[in-house]
């Protein structure tokens, strides 16, 4: 292990603080809130020499990601940031790099989409690209959002893998919210992510290869397949990364961040920052003798469907708290509901009555009533044995 | 640019084409006998991006390919943004020592008009604005001829196509063209040419030109479509003379600042000669319809003297 030295730095900071440190070949970026502070450092790291990286200053957010695709493709190291609306009009390209088994790490800090407009946090922005092809890591603290983006590299760039990556935070909570985050040393990070080796590039201008070919029907289907094929296979590989981070930062890395779930009976499922909210509130409703837990998956995509399902099948009641709607879904439900219930059905556990709550859009705050009302219906729910309303909305006015 | 370039035939016949054939575009068609000229323009490795269209489907269907360079094709709007991102790789990777001092490599992005006139223009201007070290060629078939032969902003006046059709009412498009080159050139830019395959001498030179150009290029290239014109698969190289010596498609360049015509007609030709050797026009010679090729006319004469009058101006 090897020690950090601890800074005073807001989530995105401390996200440019890793790009710093990695020292990236390319990066192209276009400014958007609550994204822009990381951005404007790196343009400052690279005005000053302190990194080698080509900064490529875009006139969109596509052409953020086209630029990307096309200096991954040419054998650099590439990485990007953007929210919201600008990762929507990305969206095109997510498909394209993930596609093309293209390795770009992609900060994304977390924000509402229109209409109507709104820059405060929620993750409509990050759950509209959730089956783009690209793993999606989301962070609780300013902390977790450094230490994610350093170890994104390595997912992304291990060669059984080569898949891109996005790595969230929530924009503003922890986006701009400055707490203490522990750095670590420069050369300990150089050597970490090492050196890419790309294994097609076309600057080898000596084994010409041709990228982004015309797929007809007779190949299109097998490709697609091979991508899902790499993703369903990626949970060991990006835990061995988190393991070896683990180790050289002293910091827990888990796929899912589990509290009081040894013996929990009633849990809430939430991801990014709200997790911390709900354990603040759960150590109180512990101390009062009633065993609750919260589950944070740091891990989206590829869903974690196994530890998911090892960590809840003992609850009495499980609520899954999202930050988005899934328009049109059963009564429009999140995403990390369905994902969860799908779940559950899949393992043929029918019994555990699963609710969701809809809560935090556009910056909305989440407080620990709020939470504490979650346990309250949770305790309800299994007195009761009836699930009741299935999704439910936390400090909505109606 | 005052240096002389010298375009050998003997020299194109004994490179190896770059673009190979077996691909399956059309018999007729202008993009790879464009596309091939400036490929043997180009000395040395060159690394190509290609915009979604005809020149893209047509050359990679997988899991062949017609490239013997590296290649890659991203999506319709974003070829001169994909290119951009790999001049800037090859920038950084040669100031990390990946790449050697000496490598020299050029960087080349190919679109149709649609994806330069139309979709992929604000991803050009900002490529050009950044200056990155890169030539965009424009192979230019006047509409959408891989969806269907469908109206672009370089389809001109009275063209039939399936967005424009001819109707009781409407007699093809209704627009002008847009002045694309005259745009590229307003970046300021160091280099910007229109040229056109049936002088392959002037279309070669400004290849050469444009890649030894210190920043961004343009060629605008006239590549005609037997389908979406509506003419026979062995007249392409006599249109292009043809809209050259009506001026419908004046060569001219750019050169730093510095416009010069390149050709200029001995006799100005009406442009009905042009007009009436393709079916898109055909509708456009009913009586009824005489004004519009009048109006075609005075668009041509209008930018003619336009580009005459900025030659004049040095």
């Amino acid at each position: 292990m090897v020690e950090s030295k601890f800074l005073p730095l807001d989530g995105a900071t401390s996200v440019s603080q890793a790009m710093r440190q990695i020292n990236p070949d390319v990066v192209a970026a276009y400014p958007i809130t609550p994204q822009t502070a990381v951005v404007q450092n790196f343009s400052q790291y690279v005005a000053d020499g302190i990194v080698n990286t080509e900064f490529i200053p875009v006139e969109s957010e596509h052409a953020a990601m086209s630029a990307c695709v096309g200096a991954s493709a040419a054998g650099g190291r590439v990485m990007t940031a953007t929210a919201a609306n600008g990762l929507a009009l990305m969206w095109e390209m997510l498909y394209i790099a993930a596609g093309m088994r293209l390795p770009i790490v992609l900060t994304v800090v977390n924000r509402a989409l229109s209409s109507p407009l709104n820059i405060h946090c929620d993750h409509s922005d990050a759950m509209g690209a959730r089956d783009s092809g690209w793993i999606q890591i989301y962070a609780e603290t300013g902390q977790e959002a450094y230490d994610n983006t350093i170890q994104a590299i390595r997912i992304a760039e291990h060669p059984d893998l080569l898949l891109p990556v996005m790595s969230c935070q929530d924009g503003f909570i922890t986006g701009h919210g400055v707490e203490r985050v522990g750095i670590l040393p420069d050369s300990d990070i150089k050597d970490f992510v090492g050196e890419y080796k790309p294994r097609y590039a076309l600057l080898n201008i000596d084994e010409p290869v041709t990228f982004g070919a015309w797929d007809f029907t007779d190949y299109y289907f097998e490709h697609k397949r091979q991508q899902s094929e790499v993703i369903n296979n990626s949970l060991p590989i990006i835990e061995s990364v988190f393991k070896e981070y683990e180790k050289l930062s002293g910091r827990p890395q888990p796929v899912l961040d589990m509290w009081g779930m040894d013996d929990a009976e009633y849990a809430i499922i939430v991801l990014s920052s709200t997790a911390g909210t709900s354990r603040a509130v759960a150590r109180r409703w512990r101390e009062k003798g009633v065993k609750v837990g919260v589950v944070k998956p740091r891990l989206y995509r590829p869903f974690p469907e196994q530890y998911l399902l090892e960590a809840i099948k003992n609850c009495k009641a499980v609520a899954v708290l999202d930050r988005a709607i899934s328009f049109g879904a059963p009564l429009s439900q999140g995403p990390l509901f369905t994902d969860t219930t799908a779940a559950l059905y899949n393992a043929g556990i029918s019994g555990l009555p699963v609710v969701n709550y809809i809560f935090g859009l556009g910056g909305r705050d989440i407080l620990p009533d709020h939470i504490g009302s979650v346990f309250s219906d949770l305790q309800k729910i299994a007195s009761d044995g009836q699930r009741g309303t299935m999704v439910r909305y936390l400090g909505l006015r109606e | 640019m005052t240096e002389r370039i010298r375009i050998s035939l003997k020299d194109i016949v004994n490179n190896e084409e770059r673009m190979a054939s077996g691909h399956r575009l059309c018999g007729g068609c202008g993009e790879p006998t464009v596309m091939r000229m400036i490929l043997h323009a180009v000395e040395g490795p060159v690394v190509v991006s290609t915009a979604t269209g005809c020149l893209e489907v047509s050359t990679t269907v997988y899991p062949t390919t017609a490239w013997r360079l590296p290649w890659i094709h991203s999506a319709f709007e974003n070829a001169a943004t994909t290119i951009s991102g790999v001049e800037a790789a090859y920038l950084a990777l040669k100031r990390s020592g990946k790449i050697p001092a000496d490598q020299d490599i050029k960087f080349l992005a190919v679109g149709g008009d649609g994806a330069s006139y139309d979709i992929g223009f604000q991803w050009i201007s900002g490529a050009l604005e950044r200056g990155h070290k890169f030539v965009y060629v424009c192979l230019n078939n006047e509409a959408y001829m891989n969806t269907g032969i469908q109206r672009s902003g370089a389809t001109p006046l009275g063209a039939n196509t399936t967005t424009s059709p001819v109707g009781d009412v409407l007699q093809g498009k209704t627009q002008w063209r847009k002045p694309f080159t005259r745009i590229m050139a307003a970046h300021d830019i160091p280099y910007v040419a229109q040229a056109s395959p049936h002088n392959y001498r002037d279309l070669m030179m400004k290849a050469k030109k444009a890649f030894a150009a210190d920043g961004p290029a343009v060629l605008n290239v006239l590549a005609p479509c037997p389908r979406g014109w509506r003419t026979e698969s062995d007249q392409t190289m006599a249109l292009t003379k043809l809209a050259a010596d009506t001026c419908y498609w004046p060569l001219y360049e750019v050169d730093r600042g510095k416009t010069i015509v390149n050709y200029k007609p001995r006799e100005k030709q009406p442009v009905s000669e042009w007009l009436k050797a393709q079916g898109r026009f055909r509708h456009l010679f009913r009586p009824a319809n005489a004004g519009i090729v009048e109006e075609v006319q005075e668009h041509i004469d209008r930018e003619w003297e336009r580009l005459l009058k900025e030659e004049a101006a040095g």
